[in-house]
C-alpha cells in the first residue's frame, strides 16, 4: 500500500517522541536496598556485626534462592499470559528424582538401575529437563484444549507429580550421584544457571515475537486471537517452558543436595509466584518483567537470610513472608485501581 | 457552604426545596488528571422538564463533567447546585440519593442476577422474616415497566438480555430511584433504529413528567429529534448553550470542531476491479444461513441490518473466528478454508471488530504494542527476534498518516480517546497491507472529526484496490460510504441495493422484512 497520499502536509501532527520512562523495577529495587539496610542496622544493634559485609552469607543467600529464581522465571511468563502454575514445586521434586536415578555412580551399592550407572552428565540432566517439559506441556494442553482454568489444571499436576515422585522409589531417596552430575550444584553454578535463564527469558520476553505475543494474550485474549495469534499453541508453549524450567530447577536441586528425595521442592511454587508478584508481575496478566522477578527472588532470599542472621524463629519467618506476599498483591491491586481512575 | 449529601437527602425528603428554575447547575468546574486539564472553568445548567444534549468530540470533557455531576469524580474547583442549593457529592450513591442517576456507556448490571434483582439491589423488599420478598420485587418491577412501556420479564437473568434491553433495565433502575436528573452517556450507540425510537418515547415521557435529562451524544440527528437544548464542549472548555430549534447542523459542527467540515462522506467513485472475495451459501448453525455475496477490488460493500440480524457473525465467520458449518469462501476465484484468524490474515484479510474494548484493544499495553501485534505474524521478525527499530518506525509512520493523537508510541492505549484508539486499531490492520478489509461498526462511539477521518481513510483504501466490507448501524454512514449495500434480517440476506437506488426507507424495509 502506498498510503503516502493519506498525508496532508498542512497538518501539524502531534506524535511520537520517544519518551524514556523510569523502568518499573526501580521502585522494587529500592525496596530491596531498604530491606537490606534495615537488616544492616539491626545487625549492628542486636548481633554486633554487619549483614551485608559478609560475602559468605550473601553467597549462601543467593544460592538458596537460585532454584526458586529458575522456577520464578517460568512462572512469571505464565502469569503474564493471565494464568498461574501451581505445579512447579512438585515438578521440581519429580524431576529431581528422575534425573538423580540416571545419575547414580557404579560404586553406589543400591543404584536404582544398576545397568545404567556412570552415565555421562547430559543424560540425567536431559531426563530432568524433558520430564519437566512434558509436565508443562500437559498443563498447557489441558488448559488450551479443555479450557479448564489454569488453577485447576496445574493443581492436578501438582498433586500428580508429587505422587509420581513418591511412587518412583516408594519413598526411598536416590543417592550416590556421580560427580560430573553434582557439579551443577556445586560452588556458585546454581546462581550462574539462574542468571543465565533470567537473561535468556528477559531477552525472549522483550525482544522476540514470543514475548510480544505473551503480553498480548495476557492483556486481552480475544483481541490477541482476532489479531491472528494462535492463542492455544502459544499457551502450550508458555506452560511447557515453565515446566522445562521447573525440570531444570529439579536437576539443580538434586545436584546441590547430592541426593534426591520425593519431598523436594514442596511449596516452591508459592515462593516462585511470590517472587514474580513482588517483582511487579500482575496477576491480572499482561504486565511483568523478568528483571522484576529476579529482584523479587533476591528480596525473598534477603528476608530469609536476614531473619536467620537476626536469629528470628523460623515460624515467625513464615508468618512475615505470608504478609509480604499479601502486601505485594495489595500493591498490585492498588496500581491497577489508580490506573482505572484515569 | 455546601450542604452534606445526607442533609440534602433529608431536606429533599421533607419536600422543603423550592422549585428552582434549574434542576442542576454547575459553575466554574475545573478538573485535572495527571498531565491533562479535562475541564477548565466549565458551566452547565439543566432546566426542569427538558432534554439537554451534550456535544463535543471525544476528549472534549463531556463525560468527565457528567461523572462529576454523578459523584464519580470530585471537581478540583467550582460548585454544583441542585435545585438552587449547593451540594457536595462524595460518591455515586450520594448522587443517586439526591436524585441524580447516571446511565453509563458501559452498562453496569450484574449479568448473573435477574432483572428485578438488578433494579432493586440494596433496596430489596423484605418479608416479615427479614428475607427478600421476590414476589413483591417482581410485582414492583412489572409496575415500573408498565409505566415505562417496557416489555421484559423481571425474572430473566440480565446476561440473556440484548444490549438494548439492558439499556432499558438501566433506565428503569434510574427511574425507580425517583430521580430528578437522568444522565445518559451515548445511550443509542449500540441500539438499532427501532430500539432508538422506543428509547426516545421513554425519554419524552420522562421529560413530560418534569425530569431533567442530560444526553451525551455524537449523533447530530438525535440532537434535533430529542433535545430541547444543547451545550457544546471542546478540549475541556465550555463553548456555549443553544436551543436546538435555532441552529443548523453546520452551526453545531462548527461549534464542536472550531473548523468547517466540508464533506461528511468523502466517498469517491473508484473503478471496480476483479472479484476478490466470493462467498456462497455460507451458514453458521442456526445463527445465519445461506449468505452469498461478492466483493470486488475497490468496492465498499455496506452491510446493514438490525442488531441481531447476524451481520457481525458473518464477519466473524469470514475471518475464521467462528468457522462456518457449511458454504464456501473463495479468494481470487480459488476456494479457501478459513478456520482461524491466522489463516485469514495469511489470505491478507483484516478485521476491525465491533467491540473496541473487548476484542480490539490490549488496554494495558502501549500504542506500539497494540499496533504491531498483527503485523508481527509475518513481518519485522527474523529468527523470532523482532526488528524493534523498524517496526517502531512503521508504527510511527502509521500514527502520523492516521493522525493519531498520542504523546508517544509508549503511551498506554487506555489513555487515548475512543477515536484515537480506533485509529490505532485500524493502523494495526493497515500495517498488514490487507486486500480484504472487514470493518464492523468502524465509527461507533467516536467523535465527528475522527469519524470523517476514518471515512476518508476507508475511501483511500478502496481507491488503492482493497475490497472493503463495512458493517454499520448508522444509516447515513451506510448510505454515504457504500458502493453496494447488503441487507440482512434474522440471519438471512434479504437484498442488495446499489448506491444509486439505496434510500433509508428501502434499507429499513429490507432490514425489517
Amino acid at each position: 500500500m502506498s498510503s503516502e497520499s493519506l498525508v496532508k502536509p498542512d497538518l501539524k501532527v502531534k506524535t511520537a517522541h520517544r519518551r524514556r520512562r523510569m523502568p518499573p523495577e526501580v521502585n522494587i529495587f529500592l525496596v530491596l536496598i531498604g530491606i537490606a539496610l534495615v537488616y544492616e542496622l539491626l545487625g549492628w544493634i542486636f548481633v554486633g556485626q554487619s549483614f551485608l559485609l559478609n560475602q559468605q552469607r550473601l553467597t549462601i543467600m543467593i544460592l538458596q534462592v537460585s532454584v526458586i529464581g529458575i522456577i520464578a522465571v517460568g512462572v512469571t511468563q505464565v502469569i503474564i499470559t493471565g494464568g498461574i502454575d501451581l505445579s512447579s514445586g512438585s515438578v521440581v521434586g519429580m524431576t529431581a528424582m528422575l534425573s538423580a536415578s540416571f545419575a547414580q555412580s557404579s560404586t553406589w551399592p543400591r543404584a536404582l538401575y544398576p545397568s545404567l550407572t556412570d552415565l555421562p552428565f547430559f543424560i540425567p540432566i536431559g531426563v530432568g529437563i524433558l520430564a519437566g517439559l512434558l509436565a508443562g506441556y500437559i498443563n498447557g494442553q489441558l488448559i488450551a484444549k479443555t479450557k479448564i482454568p489454569p488453577f485447576i489444571a496445574t493443581l492436578g499436576m501438582m498433586v500428580t507429580a508429587r505422587g509420581i515422585s513418591k511412587w518412583y522409589t516408594k519413598g526411598q531417596p536416590v543417592s550416590g550421584l556421580t560427580e560430573q552430575f553434582t557439579f551443577v550444584g556445586t560452588s556458585i553454578w546454581p546462581v550462574v544457571v539462574f542468571l543465565l535463564v533470567a537473561v535468556i527469558f528477559h531477552v525472549a520476553l522483550r525482544y522476540t515475537r514470543y514475548g510480544k505475543f505473551t503480553y498480548a494474550i495476557g492483556a486481552n485474549v480475544q483481541a490477541a486471537r482476532v489479531s491472528g495469534i494462535d492463542v492455544e499453541r502459544h499457551i502450550v508453549k508458555v506452560y511447557a517452558i515453565a515446566g522445562m524450567l521447573a525440570g531444570l530447577a529439579g536437576v539443580v536441586t538434586a545436584a546441590r543436595a547430592q541426593t534426591a528425595q520425593a519431598g523436594m521442592g514442596v511449596m516452591y511454587e508459592l515462593d516462585a509466584i511470590a517472587a514474580a508478584v513482588i517483582g511487579g508481575t500482575s496477576l491480572a496478566g499482561g504486565a511483568g518483567r523478568i528483571t522484576g522477578t529476579v529482584i523479587g527472588t533476591i528480596i525473598l532470599g534477603v528476608m530469609t537470610s536476614g531473619f536467620t542472621f537476626l536469629r528470628v524463629d523460623a515460624y515467625y519467618q513464615e508468618i512475615v513472608k505470608g504478609m509480604i506476599i499479601v502486601a505485594a498483591v495489595v500493591a498490585d491491586v492498588y496500581r491497577q485501581k489508580k490506573r482505572a481512575q484515569r | 457552604m455546601a450542604v452534606s449529601p445526607a442533609t440534602m437527602a433529608a431536606i429533599r425528603k421533607s419536600g422543603a426545596i423550592p422549585n428552582a428554575e434549574f434542576l442542576l447547575m454547575a459553575e466554574g468546574i475545573r478538573k485535572e488528571f495527571p498531565g491533562v486539564v479535562a475541564l477548565d472553568d466549565v458551566s452547565f445548567r439543566l432546566k426542569r422538564g427538558s432534554v439537554h444534549a451534550l456535544m463535543g468530540e471525544n476528549g472534549a470533557g463531556k463525560s468527565t463533567l457528567m461523572k462529576i455531576l454523578a459523584g464519580i469524580y470530585k471537581p478540583d474547583q467550582g460548585r454544583v447546585q441542585l435545585k438552587g442549593v449547593d451540594i457536595r457529592l462524595d460518591s455515586p450513591l450520594d448522587a443517586l440519593e439526591n436524585g441524580i442517576a447516571m446511565i453509563h456507556q458501559e452498562l453496569n448490571l450484574m449479568a448473573y442476577m435477574t432483572v428485578a434483582e438488578n433494579i432493586w439491589i440494596r433496596r430489596e423488599p423484605l418479608n416479615r422474616f427479614g428475607l427478600i420478598d421476590h414476589g413483591e420485587m417482581s410485582r414492583r418491577t412489572e409496575e415500573l415497566f408498565q409505566r415505562l412501556n417496557i416489555a421484559i420479564d423481571p425474572e430473566t437473568p440480565v446476561k440473556e438480555l440484548s444490549v438494548a434491553n439492558r439499556q432499558m433495565v438501566e433506565i428503569a433502575k434510574a427511574v425507580s430511584y425517583e430521580s430528578d436528573v437522568l444522565i445518559m452517556d451515548e445511550p443509542t450507540s449500540a441500539l438499532t433504529e427501532r430500539e432508538v425510537s422506543h428509547l426516545f418515547q421513554i425519554i419524552r415521557s420522562l421529560r413530560d413528567q418534569g425530569i431533567g435529562i442530560v444526553y451525551i451524544t455524537h449523533k447530530m440527528n438525535e440532537l434535533f429529534e430529542i433535545a430541547d437544548e444543547f451545550s457544546v464542549f471542546r478540549d475541556g472548555k465550555y463553548i456555549g448553550t443553544r436551543s436546538s430549534k435555532d441552529v443548523t447542523r453546520d452551526d453545531i459542527i462548527r461549534m464542536m470542531v472550531g473548523r468547517e467540515i466540508t464533506q461528511m462522506f468523502p466517498k469517491e467513485d473508484v473503478p471496480l476491479g476483479e472479484i476478490v472475495l466470493s462467498v456462497k451459501g455460507l451458514t453458521l448453525g442456526s445463527i445465519f444461513r445461506d449468505v452469498s455475496f461478492e466483493v470486488r477490488a475497490g468496492e465498499i460493500l455496506g452491510v446493514a441490518g438490525l442488531v441481531g440480524s447476524g451481520r457481525s457473525n458473518v464477519a466473524e465467520t469470514l475471518f475464521g473466528v467462528t468457522p462456518a458449518t457449511s458454504g464456501t469462501i473463495s479468494i481470487d476465484g480459488k476456494e479457501v478454508v478459513i478456520d482461524n484468524p491466522t489463516t485469514a490474515i495469511r489470505h491478507r484479510m483484516a478485521f476491525l471488530t465491533e467491540d473496541r474494548k473487548d476484542t480490539g484493544c490490549l488496554l494495558i499495553l502501549d500504542v506500539l504494542e497494540n499496533m504491531q501485534i498483527a503485523v508481527l505474524q509475518d513481518k519485522f521478525v527474523s529468527n523470532g527476534f523482532v526488528h524493534e527499530t523498524d517496526v517502531a518506525a512503521a508504527c510511527e509512520d502509521m500514527c502520523r498518516k492516521l493522525r493519531v493523537k498520542t504523546p508517544s508510541l509508549q503511551e498506554k492505549i487506555e489513555n487515548l480517546s475512543g477515536g484515537n484508539q480506533q485509529k490505532v486499531l485500524i493502523g494495526r490492520w493497515l500495517l498488514t497491507n490487507p486486500r480484504i478489509l472487514i470493518l464492523d461498526e468502524p465509527t461507533r462511539g467516536i467523535d465527528v472529526g475522527a469519524k470523517a477521518e476514518i471515512h476518508r481513510l476507508v475511501t483511500e483504501m478502496a481507491k488503492q484496490g482493497v475490497a472493503v466490507i463495512m458493517i454499520s448501524s448508522e444509516m447515513p454512514e451506510i448510505l454515504g460510504m457504500s458502493d453496494r449495500i447488503m441487507v440482512m434480517h434474522e440471519g438471512r440476506v434479504t437484498g442488495f441495493l446499489t448506491r444509486e437506488e439505496a434510500t433509508q426507507v428501502k434499507v429499513m424495509e429490507l432490514a425489517s422484512h
